[in-house]
């Protein structure tokens, strides 16, 4: 596994909506390595007939019926939004 | 140099659910902003998914009306992207094990048929609704997150506008008869986005394609893509290239206008959702859904042609909206002869329907109305001229065309002394006309009907009283 | 008249007895919290007056329609959320945090009549091994107020050593109910992935968490287990199998009991202490009719980077909603909806929750999935299946909690990998998502040492009857803390 550069940490920052300054992301980039590294182990191990798992219990098919429960008071809806107009919840602009 | 367009269509379809894909919320569109959540659909701190039964039922049944083979293993997984619509900042969506899989429609294009093939149709949650308010921040309404959606990938098989607005109406037909969703594009229950690019003719690798997204209606489909088509080339033919980019069709000004370079392709981090567990489709329930789907638009349109003789033109256009395709049934079921049903629902119908700019089921007209009426025309009892007058009746207030026509004076006069009579006393007030008609002016005769329609309130039978009228200008 | 070293049978025999009664109970509780928490720091946030208020009004409930936990006190771990009550996960991110819904467990203390006295603190979003990653303040270890109380369920473990609560609940993701359980000298249970609901606690990573009790002794924790336990129609992952009654698997008899205790589990790294006390506990359950045998679980050693990669990767995925927009901290900073993002988080997370969001998000990176996410999936299966395999021959598995007894706070906090190595022993257990136990065994140079009891899936009746065996067979669990001299009784 390859080596964490520092462009790739700020790459991968960004895609997390994560801010960092050049030294932090030279800090995380040392952390990460050793991290990754770490892992490394894993590739002593031959998985190729190896099934991936997600869930530890065999469980399938869990599904609810569709039947519906009225929404929640609005007031609760908003109770935690720091800022709404309306009843909408407001965000900042967007710029792509 | 020549090009050929490549299209392939995305189409998001919402189910029509009485509460979310994951939650219990209702899942109604129309309501206040931000009445119809849960916490579920907030995505609180701590809250779970469940699966809707009838979303993965309904999804199955849609994938089956569009011959897609169904994942016996099929499972969730999470799209992760940061947006003000999308609480969780992942989307529960389907990745590499969709529900379906391998479809195909047919469609017709100037008599031409062409099959278009799916790709994939995967069960997912829509967003919430984000409006930009110009001042400096925008505003989300949650209303709509969680609301089951199946997204409809076709294969790049499309190359014209004209396909793809057919390919369009097709799969809304489709989906519109297997009855999860109302497919209505202005309030966002079927929406599309189409990926467009060009190639040489005789090239086989495809070009880079643009991705166009805003077409809010069919009409709009067809504009954006020939729009971007002329564009795509101009570009290619100043010697430019393409670049991999999302773009928005613009309504008023006809164009596409840019929205975003796609740098590479977006990093989703797609991984199966650990708070859901797998589905498995046995024979038993695929069974059960395969049985609940009813006569789609080939099958019906190919029965309309053999059992009722009509064209096969007509035929399409019948059963393309399943409300008047149910209707014109309905109508024959009631006795109306079949070939005037389907002239009035295509003619009258769809016109007063185009101008009022209503769906049929928001008017007073039923098929039992609609029968009786033709019923009277079919018997004589009224002419189409009446019966324009009945119709009116029918759609704005319902009632029965028999009441109607007796309430209102309009039954037809078919009896040949009382016509005799009318036509006498215009005769006989009109010399000057009964001499045009004679040095040859056949418009003259048209007048005459006129004097003798007033007079009747239009209801003299029109074929007898002109038999009646060349009878006795022949006789002075 | 000391409430603070009873037990939930005996807290209610003295109430039947009308020695002391609920609200009384409740205000010694507090009383006590009060009087600790300046040394111990186990508390975010206390219950005061709804708790004084509901202790009253269930004085007056018939005792016919009381359980064995009703009107004890309980703290719950500040992951889990409490309608009414501010939930933060220890982030700056969740500040202010008033949740509108209870999380299923709380629903059922609710049912079982059990009053929540307050919030505890934990390491930050239950990422770490020692508390120290708590945005709001680190809680020390009852047993030596220098050293950390273990993590991420610190709190939750500090506050029943210390006696402000004999009952409180926490959430194990690889090692947070069990390892500060060790570092602490209390009773903590992480049950089989899937018994305990996971609606309302904020996840770290969806298929390791599992919520379970803190108590002094194993009856009580079986009492708790029992409250708290059972199919959820909210979580999709909760099983759809039979709650036993797990107090009354407490038999005392494990003649012929199969114990296989695996190599691995002593290996380097793991100190004299920790071993010896282990070797010691078995010599006392073998006297009792069980029978031990070395075993080998071959896949140990890679639990601990397969359980970072998936953890990361899914807390990466987890932590995603925490965006300023709905609920918690909102920067002040932003000029767009971009910066609005970045900042919000990189002022709402703390140093540890960032390092997890980044290797995550890089794992499940396109051109990375299949290296790591994928790769660790499927190591997984091997874990898994070590276990399966183990348990085809043996009842239950036992080793040490932890190589070492708790460390000093500020040791290691600077040191990831020393850190993360905390966890080596109790890691592949969620990983396989099988119930475990730890209970005291021990000391070192003063601080206690934790022994695990392993079991199989849905099996912890045995977990428990093996543990109670030891349990009454000595007096770790009664050795009190440094704490307790001249605190409030």
């Amino acid at each position: 596994m390859a080596k964490m550069t520092k462009e790739e940490v700020i790459e991968v920052a960004h895609l997390a909506r994560l801010a960092i300054t050049d030294e932090e992301a030279e800090h995380f980039a040392d952390q990460l390595e050793a991290i990754t590294n770490a892992m490394e182990l894993l590739n002593e191990l031959d998985t190729e007939n190896v099934e991936p798992t997600t869930h530890v219990l065999q469980m399938v098919n869990v599904l609810r019926e569709d039947k519906s429960i009225p929404g929640l008071d609005r007031d609760l809806v908003l109770k935690n939004v720091k800022e709404h107009e309306g009843g909408q919840v407001k965000v900042p602009t967007i710029l792509e | 140099m020549n090009f050929e367009t490549i299209i392939g269509l995305e189409v998001h379809v919402e189910l029509k659910t009485e509460s979310k894909m994951f939650s219990p919320a209702p899942a109604h569109f129309g309501a206040e902003p931000n009445t119809n959540t849960n916490v579920v659909d907030l995505g609180y701190p701590g809250v779970l998914p469940v699966v809707n039964k009838r979303a993965v039922d309904w999804a199955m049944k849609a994938a089956l009306a569009l011959n897609c083979e169904i994942t016996r293993h099929t499972k969730f997984d999470r799209k992760n992207y940061f947006y003000p619509d999308n609480p969780k900042a992942y989307q529960i969506s389907q990745f590499d094990q969709p529900i379906g899989e391998h479809g195909w429609i047919e469609i017709e294009v100037k008599g031409e048929k062409k099959r278009i093939g799916i790709t994939r149709l995967h069960m997912e949650e829509d967003a919430g609704k984000l409006t930009h308010t110009g001042n400096g921040h925008s505003l989300v309404d949650f209303n709509r997150q969680g609301t089951p959606l199946i997204e409809i990938v076709s294969e790049p098989d499309i190359r014209t506008a004209d396909e793809a607005y057919a390919y369009l109406e097709k799969i809304k037909a489709i989906i519109q008869y297997t009855g999860v969703s109302d497919v209505r594009m202005e309030e966002g229950s079927l929406r599309c986005d189409a990926n467009i690019s060009l190639r040489p003719f005789g090239q086989d690798e495809f070009g880079t394609k643009t991705e166009l997204k805003n077409l809010n209606s069919f009409n709009f489909v067809r504009k954006g893509i020939e729009h971007e088509q002329v564009r795509q080339e101009q570009v290619l033919l100043a010697g430019g290239i393409i670049e991999q980019e999302t773009r928005r069709y613009d309504e008023s000004t006809g164009k596409t206008l840019l929205m975003r370079i796609k740098e590479g392709s977006d990093d989703y981090r797609y991984f199966p959702e650990p708070d859901l567990v797998d589905i498995i489709i046995d024979d038993a329930w695929l069974e059960r859904v395969r049985a609940e789907i009813p006569e789609l638009p080939d099958a019906r349109k190919a029965r309309y042609v053999s059992e009722l003789g009509m064209s096969s033109y007509d035929a399409m256009v019948l059963t393309l909206a399943k409300p008047i395709s149910d209707f014109f049934e309905a109508t024959v079921t009631a006795g109306a002869d079949a070939k005037l049903a389907s002239n009035w629902l295509m003619g009258e119908v769809s016109a007063y329907l185009n101008a009022e700019q209503k769906e049929l089921e928001d008017t007073a007209l039923t098929p039992e109305g609609l029968a009786g009426m033709i019923k009277l025309i079919t018997d004589g009892t009224i002419s189409s001229k009446i019966a324009k007058k009945v119709f009116k009746e029918l759609i704005e207030k319902g009632g029965d065309a028999n009441d109607i026509v007796k309430a209102k004076g309009l039954v037809q006069i078919s009896d040949e002394n009382t016509l005799r009579e009318f036509v006498t006393t215009a005769l006989d007030s009109n010399p000057q006309s009964i001499e045009d008609f004679k040095n040859g002016k056949d418009r003259a005769i048209g007048f005459l009907v006129g004097q003798i329609m007033k007079q009747t309130k239009g209801q003299a039978n029109p074929p007898l009283l002109n038999k009646i009228l060349l009878e006795e200008i022949a006789k002075r | 008249m000391s409430l603070v070293d009873k037990t939930a049978a005996q807290l209610q025999e003295m109430i039947h007895t009308k020695e002391t009664t609920i609200a009384e109970l409740t205000q010694k509780a507090f009383d006590r919290i009060e009087a600790l928490e300046p040394k111990v720091d186990a508390f975010l946030a206390l219950n005061k007056d709804r708790a004084t208020q509901q202790a009253k009004e269930m004085d007056g409930v018939p005792f016919a329609e009381r359980g064995p936990l009703f009107g004890l006190p309980i703290g719950v771990k500040d992951n889990i959320v409490t309608e009414g009550l501010e939930t933060t996960a220890s982030s700056r991110i969740l500040e202010g945090f008033n949740p509108i819904y209870n999380a299923t467990v709380v629903e059922k203390l609710k049912e079982a009549g059990m009053v929540t006295v307050g919030k505890l603190n934990m390491d930050e979003f239950a990422m770490g091994s020692s508390n120290e990653n708590s945005y709001y303040k680190k809680t020390k270890n009852p047993w030596n107020l220098e050293t950390v109380p273990g993590g991420s369920s610190g709190g939750s473990a500090a506050a029943v050593a210390a006696g402000e609560v004999p009952f409180t609940l926490g959430s194990d993701t690889g090692g947070s109910i069990r390892q500060p359980a060790a570092f602490c000298g209390v009773v903590g249970m992480k049950p089989t992935y899937g018994r305990v609901s996971r609606f309302g606690l904020i996840a770290y990573a969806s298929s390791l968490d599992q919520i379970g009790p803190i108590t002094r002794t194993v009856k009580d924790n079986a009492l708790l287990l029992n409250a708290i336990s059972g199919h959820d129609d909210k979580d999709s992952t909760s099983a759809n199998v039979e709650v036993p009654d797990f107090a009354a698997a407490l038999t005392g008899d494990i003649t012929g009991l199969r114990i296989g205790v695996p190599k691995e589990y002593f290996a380097e790294g793991v100190g004299e202490a920790a071993k010896q006390a282990v070797h010691d506990a078995l010599k006392v359950l073998e006297e009792r009719g069980a029978i031990c045998e070395e075993i080998s679980l071959p896949h140990s050693k890679y639990a601990l980077a397969t359980y970072y990669l998936l953890a990361s990767s899914e807390a990466s995925s987890n932590l995603s909603r925490f965006d300023g927009i709905r609920y918690g901290y909102r920067t002040e900073k932003a000029g767009n909806l971009l910066e609005f993002y970045m900042n919000t988080r990189s002022e709402g997370f703390g140093d540890e929750v960032k390092r997890r969001i980044m290797l995550g998000t890089y794992a499940l990176s396109s051109g990375y999935y299949d290296a790591y996410y994928k790769k660790a999936q499927k190591v997984r299966t091997l874990i898994k299946k070590d276990f399966d395999d183990a348990f085809e021959k043996y009842d239950v598995i036992i080793g040490p909690t932890t190589p070492t007894p708790a460390f000093k706070i500020g040791e290691i906090i600077d040191d990831p990998l020393t850190m993360y190595a905390n966890d080596i022993l109790t890691i592949p257990v969620n990983l396989a998502g099988v119930p475990a136990i730890s209970i005291p065994c021990g000391f070192e140079n003063g601080l206690p040492l934790g022994l695990q009891i392993i079991g199989k899936y849905f099996d912890e009746e045995t977990v428990y009857r093996v543990a109670d065996v030891f349990e009454q067979a000595t007096d770790f669990h009664k050795k009190t803390p440094q704490t307790w001299e001249g605190a409030a009784q």
